[in-house]
């Protein structure tokens, strides 16, 4: 074994396991606050990728129709039944952010074309146009089936998860693509050479980690979201409305999904449809920490990435295979381990 | 959740006007036809046996279950769709049977979250308010840094009405708060009941202790397999025979 | 009769099918009766066993694959490739099944979509099964020297197993061992409290799902004559799961109606979206994840339901199922200790729910154990019943420790019990529900049921149930859905379905909560009876006339204590009882 190879790898590795865990930590997130499990994390990923691409190649992405539909649709559902109950005060913030904002970006790339933007900018920009639509979704598909059984939430979450699919070929095509980096910074280490992009991605997942750490510990809706995941019963008596905190945690989600996209697009190629392998990856962190632990879904998720790193360079063609194998010696020593107790419906 | 102005209501002093409510799980009928009256600075206790549906009526006053009749509110009339969050804005809070606290979080933590609909309204004075707290539950500030789930009995449901106090309630709802206590505990909470009852919330105590909510409440009602078999003034079911055969059941042995 | 109508036209219709239909919808009807086949076995996994499994389409591979193999390469008959894929299909489910069910939740679908994955890119990617390009040059299937070549040959033996297996599935469902099934989305802590081994149940159910696919898979290979990886993908797995939810994940049918629906939908989809979208692509995808959302938000439990509205509405049986009584255990003699629990204390993290408890009931007597709503009564029954075992302490029943036995072993040595959060399926009937208790005295298992041979001991079974009814006085209940009576007389359907199981000792948790006073008269008057015939009786209970004038001994509890023990006479003048009871505030 070349030492040079297993940093290489090790780099490699590192870099996806961070993704990983980013989207491992919004899948627990979600699963705890709403029972959703959270297929179409995975699009999110594509999809901020995407736009960022689409953006930098001078093109006005698809994302833009879609927010504006979803946002309509939204004000639409919610506004007749604001209407109808006479609370015309809460009209202005419904349309201002499900219809205006969509329109003012679509209007804004059209009037400055994007290429000429700087790239911060080309970033939020990207994630104005695909955050949103977490909690869009989350209003238009989860939330008319908030009490029913985890089995119609997960296929829910599945035929969102295909009509994304669906749309990204519509908005961006077959053709892959990859951003340039974001810095041609590169060091050497140990005689192998390490890319500024890799540490970037590792510094932005470990800021966003601690960032999302203060939300959860330090904020009062980030305590309520907590308490939601805890005892719903309890949160909803406190007035935490579900809705609210499924909205958020879905916005959360599509955040996390997209800067990931963001940070890895200069790193791989990314397809309309590389969503869902790369988020069922982060499933697998997210299955090691049992739903339910993100300290251990974010090792777990780190541990798929350097597995997946060292076997496809060693048996490339079982890469898929054995990365998803993993689980079944995961799930074999859990079982062993936990003593199952029921849980009261 | 619609609150449309009631015509004929015009005594402020009501906080809940309840007539005619009905609760069904499918086709079984849990409550039927239950009427009762709440008004500021009043403790009206809901006592019967187990199974009775005292907790399915907490749970459809809060709008936790749907439910059929009419239940104003503070001069409100509730419209069909209840939502919890709503009640909650509107001074309504509800102390479950399970305490539904959140285990893995400090006592602090649990009693800021209280105050979550008043913090998402603009109010900032959550501090004050579990200052209040404190003074009434001052263990609970012994133990302010301890996780929920590592209370004992009696301090979880000291916690749980704390959490609800910190929403500054206009009603208060208690499913038996004796529920598990040791006795001394369950006097130092009836006291402090007693107490709540000197700031003018109205509360509303379902008991299966049945002697000491009668100690504590002006009015009472008896609920028997989902139906109010007996109201009156508490001094005065405390003396009704047909009370104390069934409900202070060794009482006549005395 | 009239609801077999609809039945006999669909069999008539699909027998009419080759001779009607055009090559390309016989094709369809092809696919659609091998997706059934998958479907099917879901609804019993899924729909009725609450179990979810994404790696269906992986089963079918293996099935397909096994044949597809030792066929080209080795030329074994299909007959008998059908026979070596179930066994490989089996050996995998049962060790998928070993690390997965024993934890609940959300194991299994996790599982298998990481399975599906796998076995996915397994196939695609070993040499010998011909990479991602497949295997060509299956042979057809031939029976009695008739080769089926075509599809129109194959439709009828596809649309055979179709009706096989749901016939199958119905007789299984309608049996002891269905019941046993159907018992496990009530709880597994009912469930075994019945003596039922809800790890094999679930095993039991995850194989059949497995099997059927298996078969499925075995179909599509000689069908198609080639397979190659992708129609057993992840996404086909969920497609399959797909199927019986939108179909209906409740009911066989469901299944049917699913696999119909979504295959047309996608190839109308596929026909018309590109000329609607002016492009090609994989754009069908969009509107048919949009189509499931809304018919989801409209159906939750699926399309099947709906249609059920418009069928004239099932007779239940009304016959009293009548048969020779099944034979009792030795009922011990009056008197003989049947139950002592010593030094019993159960800790729940920080709280001591139950400390240091001790009780005994003997054969022939009524135990009551009162005290305050949270003394830990029902805490010291789940102890006792090893539904949750204690922390410290002996417990032993009939003279043996119950320390290292699981709640349906106890059950199996004569202990049975209710629960104070009334434990019955809605959806059943009373008879049914009682009829869950009687499972430790019958034996048939599923492969028996499916094929009707249990039917003796199956109207036995029933027979008791039926005597128990009449027995707790719900005759006229006796073909109602349990959901639907009050909730007092819920109760008492559960005392008659722990009565089934012909306990020697009874542990009863608050059953005169929520009743009337006549029927708490004639509870009191039925449980006096079974005393006089030797039952133990251990009754948890806030009634105090109730309790006083039944119990022969009385326990106190207190905040998880014992406060006192004797008869009702000197425990009710007992001060530190009346404090407990009546001490309020002074």
């Amino acid at each position: 074994m070349d030492l040079q190879i297993l940093l290489l790898l090790g780099q490699d590795g590192v870099t996806n396991g961070a993704i990983y865990a980013l989207l491992a930590l919004a899948l627990v997130l979600v699963f705890a606050v709403t029972r959703v499990i959270f297929i179409p994390q995975g699009e999110f990923v594509a999809y901020g990728a995407l736009t960022l691409a689409a953006l930098q190649a001078g093109k006005v992405p698809g994302t833009v129709w879609l927010l504006l539909a979803l946002g309509t649709t939204v004000a639409l559902l919610d506004g007749v039944r604001l209407l109808r109950e006479g609370r015309f005060r809460k009209l202005p913030p419904l349309l201002i952010f499900n219809v205006g904002i969509p329109l003012l970006c679509a209007g804004g790339l059209f009037v400055v074309p994007p290429t000429q933007l700087p790239l911060w900018a080309q970033v939020a920009v990207s994630m104005l146009l695909v955050v949103p639509l977490g909690p869009m979704i989350y209003r238009v598909a989860y939330q008319p089936l908030a009490s029913a059984s985890v089995l119609v939430l997960l296929i829910v979450s599945v035929a969102v998860h295909l009509a994304l699919i669906g749309l990204g070929l519509l908005f961006f095509g077959a053709e892959g693509s990859r951003t340039p980096a974001f810095t041609e910074i590169s060091f050497e280490l140990a005689g192998a050479p390490l890319q500024g992009q890799t540490i970037l991605v590792i510094v932005a997942s470990a800021l966003l980690i601690i960032g999302l750490y203060f939300f959860f510990e330090r904020t009062l809706y980030g305590k309520a979201l907590r308490a939601t995941a805890m005892n719903r019963t309890g949160a909803r008596l406190m007035g935490i409305p579900p809705a609210l905190a499924g909205q958020l945690c879905f916005t959360l989600a599509a955040a996390i999904g997209a800067f990931s996209g963001i940070l890895i697009a200069p790193i791989t190629t990314i397809y309309y449809d590389s969503g869902f392998l790369i988020g069922l990856k982060g499933f697998v962190g997210a299955i090691i920490g049992g739903l339910a632990s993100y300290p251990v879904a974010a090792l777990g998720a780190a541990l798929v990435g350097l597995l997946e790193s060292y076997s496809s360079f060693y048996a490339s063609a079982f890469k898929e295979v054995i990365v998803f194998t993993l689980i079944i010696p995961v799930l074999l020593w859990r079982s062993l381990t936990t003593k199952h107790v029921e849980e009261e419906e | 959740m619609s609150m449309s102005k009631h015509p004929h209501l015009h005594d402020h002093e009501v906080i809940l006007d309840v007539r005619h409510l009905g609760v069904a799980y499918g086709k079984v009928e849990a409550l039927h036809d239950v009427s009762l009256t709440i008004r500021r600075g009043e403790i009206v206790t809901v006592i019967g046996p187990n199974g009775a549906g005292k907790t399915t009526l907490l749970a459809a006053l809060m709008g936790l279950l749907p439910a059929t009749g009419d239940i104003v509110y503070m001069g409100h009339a509730q419209g069909r769709e209840r939502e919890v969050e709503a009640l909650v804005r509107h001074g309504m809070t509800l102390v479950p049977e399970k305490r539904e606290l959140f285990a893995e979080m400090s006592v602090e933590d649990n009693l800021l979250l209280g105050a979550f609909d008043r913090y998402r309204s603009g109010h900032r004075d959550q501090m004050e308010t579990m200052d209040e707290v404190f003074e009434l539950f001052p263990r609970l500030e012994e133990r302010r840094a301890q996780l929920a789930g590592t209370l004992s009995g009696g301090e979880r449901q000291m916690l749980a009405m704390g959490r609800a106090l910190m929403a500054k309630p206009k009603l208060l709802m208690l499913d038996e708060p004796s529920l598990g206590l040791a006795p001394l505990i369950i006097k130092e909470i009836f006291r402090i009941i007693g107490e709540l009852k000197q700031t003018g919330v109205a509360i509303l105590l379902v008991e299966q202790n049945a002697r000491a909510a009668l100690q504590i409440a002006d009015y009472g009602y008896v609920l028997e397999t989902g139906e109010v078999s007996l109201a009156g003034p508490s001094q005065e079911l405390a003396a009704d025979p047909r009370v104390i055969e069934s409900y202070l059941g060794l009482g006549h042995k005395h | 009769m009239r609801r077999q109508l609809p039945l006999a036209v669909f069999i008539a219709l699909l027998a009419a099918g080759p001779l009607l239909l055009p090559e390309f919808s016989i094709t369809l009807l092809n696919y659609i009766g091998l997706y059934a086949i998958v479907a099917v076995g879901l609804v019993l996994l899924t729909g009725v066993g609450g179990l979810t499994s994404f790696g269906q389409a992986a089963f079918v591979g293996i099935g397909a694959y096994t044949t597809a193999w030792m066929t080209t390469a080795h030329g074994v008959s299909p007959w008998l490739t059908l026979s070596i894929g179930l066994v490989v299909t089996a050996a995998v489910a049962l060790f998928l099944g070993f690390i997965t069910l024993r934890m609940g939740g959300h194991y299994l679908p996790l599982g298998t979509i990481a399975w599906g994955i796998s076995l996915y890119f397994l196939f695609g990617n070993v040499e010998f099964l011909g990479g991602h390009t497949g295997i060509t040059g299956i042979p057809p299937v031939s029976l009695f020297g008739w080769e089926m070549k075509s599809g129109r040959d194959f439709y009828y033996l596809i649309w055979l197993v179709v009706l096989l297996a749901i016939l199958a599935l119905r007789n299984l469902l309608d049996s002891r061992e269905g019941r046993a099934i159907r018992a496990l989305k009530g709880g597994a802590v009912m469930a075994e409290a019945m003596g039922i081994n809800t790890p094999r149940a679930k095993i039991v159910i995850f194989l059949i799902a497995a099997l059927l696919a298996s078969i499925s898979g075995w179909l599509y290979a000689h069908l198609q004559r080639f397979v190659n990886p992708t129609p057993f993908s992840l996404t086909q797995g969920i497609e399959y799961l797909f199927m019986a939810v939108v179909g209906g994940i409740g009911h066989v049918w469901g299944a049917v109606l699913g696999a119909g629906l979504i295959t047309v939908l996608k190839q109308w989809l596929q026909d018309w979206l590109p000329q609607i979208l002016g492009q090609s692509g994989n754009f069908e995808i969009i509107v048919f994840g949009v189509a499931v959302v809304l018919i989801l938000q409209k159906a939750r439990d699926g399309l099947w339901p709906v249609i059920l509205r418009l069928l004239p509405a099932p007779s239940r049986q009304r016959a009293v199922p009548q048969a020779p009584a099944l034979d009792r255990r030795p009922a011990p003699p009056a008197g003989t200790l049947l139950l002592e629990a010593n030094g019993v204390t159960k800790r729940f993290g920080g709280l001591v729910a139950n400390n240091n408890m001790s009780l005994t009931v003997r054969a022939g007597e009524v135990m009551a154990l009162i005290g305050p709503n949270g003394a830990g009564k029902s805490t010291m029954f789940n102890c006792i019943s090893a539904v949750d075992p204690a922390s410290e302490g002996k417990i032993a029943f009939l003279g043996a420790s119950t320390a290292s036995l699981a709640a349906r072993d106890i059950a199996s040595r004569g202990m049975s019990r209710t629960f104070q959060h009334v434990r019955l399926l809605g959806q059943m009937s009373v008879l049914e529900n009682v009829a869950i208790g009687a499972h430790l005295r019958g034996s048939r298992g599923a492969l028996a049921a499916a094929l009707r041979l249990d039917r003796a001991e199956e109207q036995r079974l029933l027979a008791e149930a039926a005597r128990q009814i009449e027995r707790v006085g719900l005759a006229e209940h006796m073909f109602d859905a349990a959901g639907s009576l009050a909730l007092g007389q819920q109760r008492i359907v559960e005392i008659a379905r722990a009565l089934c199981s012909d306990p020697c000792l009874l542990l009863l948790d608050e059953p005169a909560a929520g009743l009337r006073y006549r029927e708490k008269q004639a509870l009191a008057e039925l449980l006096r009876r079974l005393r006089g015939e030797g039952m133990g009786i251990l009754l948890v209970e806030h009634d105090m006339d109730f309790v006083m004038g039944l119990a022969d001994r009385v326990v106190v509890m207190e905040f998880g204590e014992k406060i006192a023990e004797g008869a009702p006479e000197a425990v009710q003048r007992d001060p530190k009882v009346l404090e407990a009871y009546l001490g309020g505030v002074e």
